[in-house]
This record gives structure tokens, C-alpha cells and sequence, in this order.
């Protein structure tokens, strides 16, 4: 039951990232991506973890792609067709292998949803015990991203923030 | 610059579609502690219902309202998390521990979930803040002209 979804999904994954990176227009990477950026999010969901899917189908699928469409619009080519030069040797044998080199590596990583993987033997079990007495918030995620770890998520706010000024700097030559 | 749309069909949907969207991301905002959600995905939601009134009713409609302060809300978001952060320093505390909120009445607990209702209000008003900012930077109207006249 599983594996009848799952495969097709990874096909479409594997179809769409491709089509992105090959088609020649730019209007058809764009929604390419986008369409990624959903089946995805579709994973993730999938793997359990519905709030990365969440924003994956909202950023990924909704907003950079609608971003994309303005910059395409905004800058108007005169030519929309990519072209590209043939790749150099050195990537059509390196890139292989590289990516042989990692599946090879990924051998040893534990398997998905191990509880004695390492990952979720030291911390995680307190948070996940404790979150609601202490934040009184079921969705552990939540209370990890905003209550434990705070600090990294202002850090993370302050990157938005720069984001959006730099543009504004780069982008404005006068107030609207 | 971006003009209003033309048809009859895409203005009455927007108008109709703009209230429920902006509605369901105050929900995915402030249901982020009980399910799936949360500050930043509530935010990028707000943010492009608006950014879809802008692209339906074009620049003018929304712009005497939004566009002037648009780059003040930016710095709003990041004042209300920090302010949070601050408020704790007062309160006795480390920097960002809700614990340390002073508000009477309330226990640690309840008090941490407030904590973190009020900074996923800040991180939602940065994001959508900054969605509406780089569209309204990408738009301009001297970046066109400028590639136009390469």
C-alpha cells in the first residue's frame, strides 16, 4: 500500500526537478519548480513532518514562485530561451561519482524513524515529555522553534528582516 | 508598475477570496501552538493575500495605505519579538524567557504560551511585511523602464 504511493511521487519529484533544470523557457522552469516545491511538500507530509510540508507548499509553491513570475515580468528579456553550453567533462564524471560517493555514505546513517538513532536519544525525549507542562502548547514544534530554541529563531527573523531591507536598498532607486 | 486587472471575473473572485484567505491565516497563525502552523507560515499567507490584492486591484488602490509604511512594519515585527525578549530582561530573567514575563496572575506556563503567542505575532508581521516590501521593490516602475531601455 505504501510502496504503490510512494514511487510514483518520487518519480514526479525526480521529473519535475529535471524538467526545471532542462526545459529551455523560463515561464516553464518557473511553474516546474513550482510544481516541485508541491510534490515536495507532498513528501514531507508524507514522512511526517507536516509542519516543514506546510511551509513548503505555502513558500515553495506560493510565494517564490509568484516572485519569480515578477522578476521574469519585471525585468522583460528580450530572449526567454536559456541557452547552454554543453558540460565539461569534468562534471558529467565528477557529479556521478560524487553522488555514488554519498549513497555510499548513506549506508551508515540510521534508519528512518529509528528511535535509537542518535539524534532522538539525548534531548528530544525531554521536550517532547515536558513541552506541554511547561508551555502548555501540544504542537512540540511550536514550543521548540518559539520557547527553547527562541534565540535562534529571532536570529532567523533578523535574516528576514536584512532580506527584505537589502532589497528594498538594491532594488528602489526612489519612494514609491 | 501593476495595473488592475481587467476582468470582471478575476476582480468579483478576489474580492471574495482575499477576506477567506486572510481569515485562514490568522487561524494558521495563532492555531500554530494546537496543530500544524505558526508565525512564519501565517505570515507568508497574510502577506500574499495581500500581495494578490495588489496584483488583482493593482498598485494605486493599495498603495496610498500600504506602500508608504510598508518598510516601517518590518522593523515592528522584529520590535515585538525583541521587545518580548526585553520585556523578560526586565521581569528578571534571561533574554527570551518567557518564564520572566511580568503579569500577574498568570502561571509559568501560561505564561511561556504567551510568550510564544507574541513572538509568532512578530515573526508573522516581519514575513508578511517583507513578502509586500520585495514585490513592491521588484515592480517598480524605474526597473522596467530601465530594462526597456536596456
Amino acid at each position: 500500500m505504501m510502496f504503490a504511493f510512494e514511487i510514483p511521487l518520487l518519480i514526479l519529484l525526480l521529473v519535475t526537478a529535471a524538467g526545471a533544470i532542462l526545459v529551455e523557457d523560463l515561464m516553464s522552469a518557473i511553474l516546474l519548480l513550482g510544481c516541485y516545491s508541491f510534490f515536495l511538500s507532498v513528501v514531507w507530509a508524507w514522512m511526517g513532518a507536516v509542519d516543514v510540508a506546510f511551509v513548503e507548499a505555502v513558500v515553495g509553491a506560493g510565494l517564490a514562485t509568484v516572485l519569480f513570475l515578477l522578476t521574469l515580468f519585471g525585468t522583460q528579456p528580450k530572449d526567454v530561451r536559456l541557452r547552454r553550453p554543453p558540460p565539461p567533462m569534468a562534471a558529467l564524471f565528477g557529479l556521478p561519482l560524487l553522488g555514488v560517493l554519498l549513497l555510499y555514505a548513506a549506508k551508515d546513517l540510521p534508519a528512518f524513524g529509528d528511535p535509537a538513532s542518535p539524534a532522538s536519544v539525548r534531548i528530544s525525549p525531554s521536550y517532547l515529555e515536558q513541552s506541554y507542562q511547561d508551555t502548555r502548547t501540544p504542537n512540540v514544534v511550536t514550543s521548540v522553534l518559539m520557547d527553547y530554541r527562541s534565540l535562534d529563531t529571532m536570529v532567523e527573523t533578523v535574516v528576514i528582516f536584512t532580506a527584505g531591507i537589502a532589497c528594498a536598498f538594491i532594488l528602489r532607486r526612489k519612494t514609491l | 508598475m501593476i495595473q488592475p486587472h481587467d476582468s470582471i471575473i478575476v476582480q468579483s473572485l478576489g474580492r471574495f477570496l482575499i477576506p477567506v484567505i486572510q481569515i485562514f491565516g490568522l487561524y494558521v497563525l495563532f492555531f500554530g501552538q494546537y496543530g500544524p502552523g505558526g508565525g512564519f507560515v501565517g505570515g507568508v499567507i497574510l502577506g500574499t493575500s495581500m500581495l494578490l490584492a495588489i496584483l488583482i486591484f493593482g498598485h494605486e488602490a493599495s498603495r496610498s495605505q500600504l506602500a508608504k509604511k510598508v518598510l516601517h512594519g518590518d522593523g515592528v515585527g522584529m520590535l515585538i519579538y525583541a521587545g518580548v525578549g526585553g520585556l523578560c530582561l526586565i521581569g528578571g530573567g534571561e533574554f527570551l524567557n518567557y518564564a520572566n514575563l511580568e503579569i500577574p496572575g498568570l502561571e509559568i506556563s501560561a505564561r511561556r504560551s504567551l510568550g510564544i503567542v507574541l513572538t509568532q505575532t512578530g515573526v508573522a508581521v516581519d514575513v508578511a511585511v517583507t513578502a509586500i516590501s520585495i514585490v513592491f521593490s521588484l515592480s517598480a516602475q524605474e526597473i522596467i523602464e530601465d530594462s526597456l531601455n536596456g
